[in-house]
């Protein structure tokens, strides 16, 4: 396979990934600040944004942070290139590169997002409910999903658009708890108060899993067992391990598929082996943060070594 | 980006629609009922109004869902906008194609004899048969290919010969294509689309299939795979990118080949040969059927700012590593000037007397026809010898006084850069009107495939002008295609 189509690829199931992303996380925000909290409305979402790394792109063009601006920013604003209307054009564009890669569903999935994403730039924005503009976000990403586990070819195409989507949710998990933890609970008086909880719920909810949470642990929302919740469970479809397990699983096919061993697959199964061993009173006591931001990092080492093993077109 | 596929389809009558001088494909002159068309006839009655409308915004709606929305090469424009289908097929029988077949065949092979010729000993000009500045002074020569022969002596791989019809058996070319012509896929997918839409149409005629283009296409260019080449060849499809007007139909020819798209950057040349960055490292290009233009394809060898080319990739080219489909240079044999003496070729290069027939063609550049152009002026259409789209020409009858005279002027100032046609009376064929039906003006552009063996799929794209009596069938200026049918023996 040449390898910008391969890089096409990856990159459709990253877009669209961050576009659901960014439609959580206009949840998150959106529902931590109707609550009273220590900071005020301001610094919260400042404290998103800045864990996300949109926040000088926001302030340059925004200044403070409205919710009408916000909600600009982080769905319709073509500025911000993680916006939902910059992913999915991004997403949409990659995919007209490849469509000989693409079945006739896969393509349509992306095309009708972007073709609605269009007829939602020209509605009145006050009629639009923010919870109506992200479902459809969510709905329009779990189809694409949808097309292309039903009818995509099982070949190494397939493979790199799942290594996108593993890394780019591996990613966007640890951020999205780095947000909780380490931007809006930084004083550890409010560890285990009310608000704590609160917030925890929220983040669980703008993942879609607090439900699914409440299943596998029952009782009170602590910040241990969301850890080990979104961390080490693989049982949860966004915890870090399922992703790092999914993405060593596809650069293992693929170098069944050719015949060589990659660095990326080396790299992905001894990530994964750590993660295997690891448990939650160790990463408390290296501090929740620290061990996000070394997660985060490591997973965009692995994005590299991919880079290098299959879109360079320089065999390793 | 230049472009080739001028096509204008200026040459026609003073009147518009179909008059009594006019040759209508189904009607003839009169109310006669031509036999290729025997049974659309019927189709046509049995379609109310209604189901037309929702026929033709099925037709529409298919287009829009595989994205088939280009402009034909070099006519600008909106590369997202749809070109108007009309369901209105255009039928050719099997004498009337068989007879348009040789001389279409007849014509590709003269030209690629007279490539061969002009980058090697150049022996129609010597016999005086074809000046040597119309050739060597010309832009489209490429004094960096001169000595080389490509592989077979091919040089055009897939020329695109667009003719025109006055009669029942007069046709006329109006120009050749002999680089990359389009439209091609516009050929398949209308046929596509008619089979889905109208089944008992193909049930009730016998219609020759055009679906075996690209294995046509593909069987053509593995022909010509270099020396250097031991195996089945790997052939790529080279692009401008998605950007390009004509980006769907590239991607459509690499999908129905089996082949890889690829873009400039895709490409790099290693010691004495061209690969393509793979998943798996490099691999191995034997064939590159180029979709660019001879000035981007190389910018150590033409320019040096083109972004969408393959640095080095001449220098193998020439020492026979990989073969390029057109071969660089083959645009000189399409050049406005050049196809007056096209008719010579056949005669010089075959030893035949052409089949088919140039518009008589005056060149402004010699002193008698100058001055017979500029006394018949507005009774002619005078065309910019490197000028496409329907754009910088002048249709005598059609235009103001003071148009004519400016045109006076411009050719005055270079009679070189002009040519000047009669205007033809081209022929119609009936088309979906707001009212109904009613005769519009065709042109039909075959692809002939040129490689071990010359082939034409029998069919073409047609074009059609929409607007009521306009002669100009471009797209960019309300032009539309229609599926177009070569029936049977």
């Amino acid at each position: 396979m040449l390898s910008r189509t391969a890089e096409n690829l990856y990159w459709i199931a990253r877009y669209m990934e961050r576009a659901d992303t960014s439609a959580r996380l206009l949840e998150v925000g959106s529902r931590i600040s109707l609550l009273p909290s220590a900071h005020g409305y301001r610094s919260e979402w400042d404290s998103l944004l800045q864990a996300c790394g949109m926040a000088p792109g926001f302030a340059a063009k925004y200044g403070d942070p409205v919710q009408r601006n916000l909600e600009s920013w982080l769905f319709f604003d073509r500025d911000n290139p993680s916006s939902v209307a910059s992913c999915i054009t991004a997403a949409r564009e990659n995919g007209r590169i490849v469509r000989t890669a693409l079945t006739s569903q896969v393509w349509d999935a992306l095309n009708t997002a972007f073709q609605e994403l269009k007829r939602l730039e020209r509605e009145e924005r006050s009629s639009l409910e923010l919870s109506q503009m992200t479902d459809w976000v969510m709905r329009h990403a779990a189809m694409l999903r949808g097309a292309i586990d039903a009818t995509l070819l099982r070949d190494d195409g397939f493979n790199f658009l799942n290594i996108g989507y593993y890394l780019e949710r591996c990613d966007n998990t640890a951020r999205l708890m780095d947000v909780k933890y380490y931007v809006l609970l930084p004083r550890v008086d409010f560890v285990g108060s009310g608000l704590d909880n609160y917030q925890w719920t929220t983040l669980l909810r703008a993942m879609g899993a607090h439900r699914a949470f409440h299943w596998a642990y029952g009782g009170e929302v602590t910040a241990s067992k969301i850890a080990h919740f979104l961390i080490l469970n693989p049982q949860s479809p966004r915890a870090l391990i399922t992703c790092i397990a999914g993405t060593a699983n596809h650069l293992n096919r693929l170098s069944k598929a050719y015949g060589r061993a990659s660095q990326s697959q080396a790299m992905a199964a001894e990530m994964l082996a750590r993660l295997e061993e690891e448990t939650v009173d160790r990463i408390m006591d290296e501090g929740l943060h620290e061990y996000l931001t070394g997660c985060i990092r490591e997973t965009a080492a692995l994005g590299q070594a991919v880079h290098e093993d299959f879109f360079s077109g320089e065999a390793r | 980006m230049a472009a080739q596929s001028s096509g204008i389809r200026s040459v026609g009558p003073l009147q518009g629609g179909a008059g009594p001088n006019i040759f209508d494909e189904m009607t003839g002159t009169g109310s006669e009922l031509r036999p290729p068309y025997a049974r659309l006839q019927d189709w046509v009655q049995s379609m109310p109004r209604e189901l037309r409308n929702l026929k033709q915004a099925e037709a529409e709606e298919l287009f829009r869902r595989i994205g088939i929305t280009f402009a034909v090469y070099g006519e600008g424009g909106d590369p997202d906008r749809l070109i108007p289908f009309d369901m209105f097929p255009r039928v050719f029988s099997a004498l009337e194609w068989s007879k348009l077949s040789r001389g279409i065949k007849q014509r590709a092979r003269a030209l690629n004899a007279f490539l061969v010729d002009v980058y090697g000993r150049g022996e129609i000009i010597r016999a005086g048969r074809i000046p040597g500045r119309l050739v060597y002074h010309n832009a489209a020569y490429e004094k960096e290919v001169a000595g080389f022969v490509p592989p077979k002596g091919i040089y055009s791989h897939v020329v695109g010969i667009d003719i025109v019809r006055t009669g029942p058996d007069q046709f006329y070319v109006l120009e050749d294509n002999c680089r990359t012509p389009s439209g091609v896929s516009y050929m398949l997918e209308s046929r596509e689309i008619m089979m889905r839409m109208f089944p008992e149409l193909f049930r009730g005629n016998r219609i020759e299939p055009v679906d075996n283009y690209s294995e046509v296409l593909r069987r053509t260019l593995a022909s010509v795979a270099p020396a250097k080449c031991k195996g089945e060849p790997n052939i790529v499809i080279l692009t401008p990118g998605h950007f390009n007007s004509a980006y769907y139909e590239h991607s459509l020819l690499a999908d129905l080949m089996g082949v890889d798209l690829v873009e400039g950057q895709d490409l790099f040349v290693d010691g004495e040969f061209v690969y393509a960055r793979t998943t798996q490292g490099p691999k191995r290009v034997d064939v590159i059927y180029r979709r660019i233009d001879d000035s981007f394809l190389d910018p150590l060898c033409f320019r040096p700012d083109s972004m969408v080319g393959v640095a080095g990739l001449m220098d193998v080219y020439r020492a026979g590593g990989v073969s390029i489909c057109s071969a660089p240079g083959a645009g000189v044999a399409d050049d406005k000037a050049v196809y007056t003496y096209v008719p010579e070729m056949v005669r010089f290069y075959l030893g035949e007397e052409p089949l088919l027939d140039n518009v008589p063609t005056w060149q402004c550049g010699k002193a008698d026809d100058l001055a017979y152009v500029l006394d018949k002026l507005p009774e002619l259409v005078v065309k910019e010898v490197h000028g496409s789209g329907g754009y910088g020409m002048l249709v005598g009858p059609k235009a103001s006084k003071a148009e004519i005279e400016v045109f006076r002027n411009l050719i005055q100032a270079k009679p070189h850069n002009y040519i000047a046609q009669p205007t033809l009376a081209l022929s119609t064929v009936p088309t979906f009107v707001e009212e109904g039906v009613a005769p519009r003006h065709v042109d039909l552009r075959p692809y002939c495939l040129v490689g071990e063996r010359i082939e034409l799929v029998p069919g073409g794209l047609t074009r059609v002008a929409l607007k009521e009596g306009s002669l100009v069938v471009n797209s960019s200026q309300g032009g539309g295609v229609k599926d177009t049918w070569v029936l049977a023996e």
